[in-house]
């Protein structure tokens, strides 16, 4: 029997057109807009001036405050410009522009490509670096990772779990990073284990990747201490709460984070990116983006430099189709919608999915019919049906009574909804204006 | 007529006084005691239950009246000066005014002068639309057009324009209630004073972006050049982030910075028409609402 | 124009579920026991379950066009249902106006005069059955026997229902294994010759439907069996006490309107609880609210009160059952 979670859940088509297809490395593009925010917390504070020149992974902006995150040239040239871009919030945020000269990197940054298998660094001394080297959570969330390796006092980690899942469909850079980089990933998973001083780390999978799962198994053999775990394939699998319930059976409580119950969770992409970072020095600067949809001749997983437009990656994948209505960075649940496809790709840019004109069209909504399904496919246990005209009358007591803020918004009951209501939209909005004024009461 | 009728016509009777008398007595038991000026400043106030004041509806805002010792900070913005005394003569107490106002939006980006750059298709609605992303056009200021404020108008005073894909401002029927300021989530309303025959001076642009960028996405952008600011002789203008802004108290309406401003940015209502070249903005500017 | 991205808040997929689909579904899953139904009962079948049909139909699209003036949603299959399932629950030789009249106070009143779809709280093809069971109380409980009436219509010729028969018998003295010598026995009650509503009579047809709402996804398997398993342990321990004046619960459960209550009139997905185990409470009150209607009332039926009477206790369920939280904090103390 494959470990799953219980409640909720939804199985939307896979289609998983790339995921055979290898990572390839995108070519360098003209020009990248590195953004000063790429996650959560406090933007980055950029060090570095107009018409400076900038070598590959040297630091351009400092973390500003625990929560932020350094930022790093993954280029090499002169610096255009310091000035607003869209990005994927639908915003103009502040970018560093650099015109892209050759591929000069810094000369600390190992090159080579053989596998550095001894730690030598402390824990303490690893979670410095990773700070230094500006890694966030690469599964899109974007946490700064030395933080999460910080464990608040008063609370212990006993285990590590590697989220292999990717769940959602369509995207296919993780499991690409697994058949190819297996082995530097199980280098970063003892990394990690140090940084936190836990002795066990989970791995997990979907089953509907048994190659990644086959070579995995094969890999953690040779250490002590890294289980594999095959999985059901069901959405949300991949979600935070969901893969700690499928592998350990605990539930992460209302309001809490994940090391309430023990556990500190990573994505197989920030682990690779990990090792890069203590075993060869090397920031983050560059990611694996899969670029795919129905109409794409080449769907593809591309090395990515940050900073890249979304253009240039679809123009390597065969170009934009025609007829694309539609541009999403991220999946089809969780995915946002772009206004402009010269956003640049971040550091949470894990996929960029096509859509054919119609193909992702909203349809007319109808009254709620009261099926039930939104409350049985919600894998938190809410009742979406009621948070939506609750969200539409303000009622924010309601709201916050009916447990609003445990949403984790992976959309699983607006894509069952059979009267085509937009409860996640309504949702969405209740949780900002609740959020808010929790966040008001707890100032008083 | 049979007993039975008779019978039952008794019965229900009695029944009926029974618990006429029953309720009677419950009601003087359990009466609550209400200061009777409650009910005689409710009926000053206009029953609009908007909220502007601030208060719960009219009877909560009365209540609040009748226990206050002095008006400070409290005013209907909808009964306005006239209630504001008439409450006041009622319980004894000292007047407050206050300058009328009404509300006016700070946006001018019309289809025509704002081009759409991209196709929403979520829910028609501003809260929702500004929460994924700045809008349709390449403003990410500029209002969305999805109109939660005229849902959330409780007096009839905002329309949208289907033609200009603007909300419209009936200034007769606007009340500086402020329901509108709260609700846009661009915050592009403000009340501002309200002069004899709805005259109005105002900056119809709340973009912060640089003057280049904010002209490429809206021809009618404020562009934040100071020339506005430089002549203005009452320092009612305050350039900030980009933007100019009027103040609509310290503005005596001499009308010298609209004709300075190189996009048409500053638009007049209610005053005679200007004479200078006609363009396409100035026909608008000077049309009488 | 056609050039600019279209951009919309996530998700960007939808399942193909519909509600029209739901909808559709459930009349298909109706096909088989109304092929029963028409070889048992003929040309009385045939009308009046066009008439209830076209009358729901035609209620909604008047009173959505000039009553409400709003958009006409008949396309959307629910009037269609109310209607079918509203035949099913009429005898055979009803008069046509009866049937209107039941069709238009079941959309009327029990649809739209809450709102339309989706804010009925009672089920508006009972509300509609149980209007003419109280107004027209000969017509509604003139049973046509089954085959032998098919040609006609009004007119046919009428007998007792099993159930009814039963009730009279033990009123009367007769003990119940006595009285079932005169009835079918369970396999004929199984495949449909009996007398009695049209949709009531076979109970092999009915659950052929209930397998097709499972595999389409329309229906879970929770209010069905909890409703028929209640209704079997209750009558098992009445007939197992005293099994001269009551008769066995396999009986029970074929005869009258519980299989059909159970599939398809406690089911509806309006008038149910929203969580697993509010409908599992309202089924086992179905359950129990039938039997004693049955074995206690002055009706040989009672599944269409009790589902009634469930329906209003319904928001009360969803208020006070709600599922299980993720996370949910232990109360400690």
């Amino acid at each position: 029997m494959l470990k799953t979670f219980k409640k909720g859940g939804i199985h939307p088509p896979e289609n998983k057109f790339s995921a055979h297809n290898g990572i390839r490395k995108l070519p360098l593009p003209g020009s990248v807009a590195i953004l000063l925010s790429q996650h959560l917390g406090a933007p980055a504070k950029v060090i570095v001036n107009k018409g400076d020149e900038v070598k590959t992974g040297q630091l351009i902006a400092t973390g500003e405050g625990f929560v932020s995150s350094n930022v790093h040239a993954s280029v090499s040239g002169k610096i255009a410009k310091i000035d607003d871009v869209t990005d994927i919030s639908g915003y103009r945020k502040q970018a560093v522009f650099i015109d892209v000269a050759g591929d000069e990197w810094i000369e600390t940054i190992k090159r080579d490509n053989t596998l550095e298998k001894d730690i030598q660094l402390t824990g303490e001394e690893i979670i410095k670096k990773i700070n230094e080297a500006g890694i966030v959570g690469l599964g899109g969330a974007t946490f700064p990772t030395h933080v999460k390796l910080t464990v608040p006092r008063g609370k212990k980690a006993e285990c590590l779990i590697i989220n292999g899942v990717e769940c959602e469909p369509y995207l296919t850079s993780d499991h690409s990073l697994m058949l190819e980089k297996g082995e530097e990933i199980i280098v970063g998973i003892q990394l990690l284990k140090k940084a936190l001083n836990v002795p066990l780390a989970h791995i997990g999978i979907e089953n509907n990747k048994p190659d990644a799962i086959v070579l995995m198994e094969k890999l953690a053999a040779e250490y002590k201490g890294i289980k594999v775990h095959a999985l059901k394939v069901k959405y949300p699998q991949g979600g935070e709460k969901q893969l700690i319930k499928a592998i350990t059976g605990r539930e992460v409580p209302s309001g809490g984070l994940p090391v309430d119950v023990g556990v500190v969770a990573f994505n197989v992409g920030t682990v690779f990116a990990v090792y890069e970072a203590v075993q060869k020095n090397k920031p983050l600067f560059e990611r694996v983006v899969t670029i795919t949809g129905k109409t794409l001749s080449q769907p593809a997983n591309f090395r990515v430099r940050i900073g890249t437009p979304i253009s240039a990656v679809i123009n390597a994948a065969g170009g934009i189709p025609g007829d694309t209505g539609k541009i999403v960075s991220g999946g089809p649940m969780m995915g946002k919608a772009l206004s402009d496809p010269e956003v640049p790709v971040m550091k949470g840019t894990s996929g960029v999915l096509l859509f054919a004109s119609g193909e992702s069209a909203r349809r007319n909504m109808l009254p709620c019919i009261r099926c039930a399904k939104c409350v049985s496919v919600c894998p938190m246990g809410l009742e979406p049906y009621l948070l939506m005209p609750l969200a539409q009358k303000n009622s924010f007591d309601r709201l916050e009574a009916e447990h609003v803020m445990d949403c984790i918004e992976c959309g699983s009951c607006s894509y069952t909804c059979p009267a085509d209501r937009p409860l996640l939209d309504f949702i969405r909005l209740g949780k900002s204006k609740v959020g808010r004024i929790i966040r008001t009461r707890k100032k008083q | 007529m049979s007993s039975i009728i008779i019978y039952t016509i008794i019965t229900l009777s009695l029944l009926g006084a029974v618990a006429a008398l029953v309720l009677y007595f419950v009601a003087q038991r359990f009466k609550v005691y209400e200061d009777p000026n409650i009910d005689l400043v409710e009926a000053e106030l206009p029953a609009a239950n908007c909220g502007g004041c601030g208060f719960a509806g009219c009877r909560n805002f009365a209540e609040t009246l009748v226990k206050a010792e002095t008006f400070d900070g409290l005013f209907c913005p909808v009964g306005g000066n006239e209630t504001m005394s008439r409450i006041a003569s009622v319980l004894g107490r000292e007047a407050v005014t206050q300058e009328a106002r009404v509300a006016v939006l700070r946006c001018n980006g019309t289809c025509e002068f704002r081009p759409k750059i991209s196709k929403y298709d979520g829910t028609m609605s501003c809260a929702i639309a500004s929460a994924l992303y700045g809008g349709e056009t390449g403003c990410n200021y500029g209002c969305l057009g999805f109109g939660d404020c005229v849902m959330v108008c409780n007096f009839d005073a905002l329309h949208m324009d289907p033609v200009t894909g603007l909300p419209v401002v009936d200034d007769k029927k606007c009340t500086s209630c402020g329901a509108c300021v709260k609700e846009c989530p661009k915050d592009l309303f403000e009340l501002r004073k309200r002069w004899k025959g709805d005259k109005k001076i105002y900056v119809a642009c709340m973009n912060e972006d640089k003057g280049g960028v904010a002209r490429k996405n809206c021809s009618v952008a404020c562009i934040g050049c100071s020339k506005c600011f430089k002549v203005c002789p009452h320092d009612a203008i305050v350039m900030k982030n980009n933007l100019a802004f009027i103040d609509s108290v310290k503005c005596k309406l001499c009308r010298k910075c609209a004709p300075e401003c190189p996009t048409n940015a500053i638009l007049e209502f209610g005053l005679p028409i200007r004479k200078q070249p006609e363009t396409i903005n100035t026909q608008l500017i000077n049309k009488e609402e | 124009m056609s050039n600019l991205l279209t951009v919309s808040p996530s998700p960007h997929i939808a399942s193909e579920q519909s509600v029209s689909k739901m909808m559709y579904g459930v009349i298909i899953s109706l096909v088989p026991a109304f092929l029963i139904t028409l070889y048992v009962f003929g040309l009385g079948a045939l009308v009046v379950t066009v008439i209830s049909i076209l009358s729901c139909v035609l209620a909604e699209m008047v009173i959505q066009q000039f009553i409400l003036k709003t958009r006409i949603s008949i396309g959307d299959g629910s009037a269609m249902v109310t209607g079918l399932l509203l035949a099913f629950n009429l005898p055979s030789n009803l008069p046509w106006w009866m049937v209107a009249l039941g069709a238009l106070f079941a959309i009327g009143i029990g649809k739209m005069t809450y709102g339309g779809l989706g804010n009925n709280p009672f089920n508006p093809a009972l509300v509609g059955r149980v209007f003419l069971l109280i107004s027209f109380p000969v017509q509604m409980t003139s049973w046509p026997l089954p085959v032998a009436s098919r040609l006609q219509y009004v007119d046919a010729a009428t007998g007792a229902t099993p159930l009814g028969f039963l009730k009279e018998a033990v009123r009367g003295g007769v003990t119940v294994p006595e009285a079932m010598n005169q009835l079918p026995d369970h396999m004929q009650l199984f495949m449909g010759q009996m007398g009695g509503s049209l949709g009531e009579v076979s109970a092999v047809a009915l659950i052929i439907g209930f397998f097709w709402l499972l595999y389409k996804r329309i229906i879970t398997w929770h209010i069905p069996v909890s409703m028929i398993a209640t209704i079997f342990i209750f009558t098992g321990i009445l007939w197992l006490a005293d099994p001269s004046k009551n008769a066995s619960p396999v009986f029970h459960i074929l005869t009258g309107g519980i299989m059909l209550g159970a599939i398809y009139m406690a089911t509806d997905l309006v008038t149910s609880p929203m969580t697993k185990t509010g409908m599992f409470i309202y089924a086992v009150g179905i359950g129990l609210i039938t039997v004693i209607i049955r074995v206690y009332g002055a009706y040989p039926e009672g599944v269409s009160f009790a589902i009634l009477i469930m329906n209003a206790f319904v928001p009360l369920i969803n208020k006070y059952i709600k599922p299980r939280r993720f996370g949910e904090e232990v109360k400690h103390g």
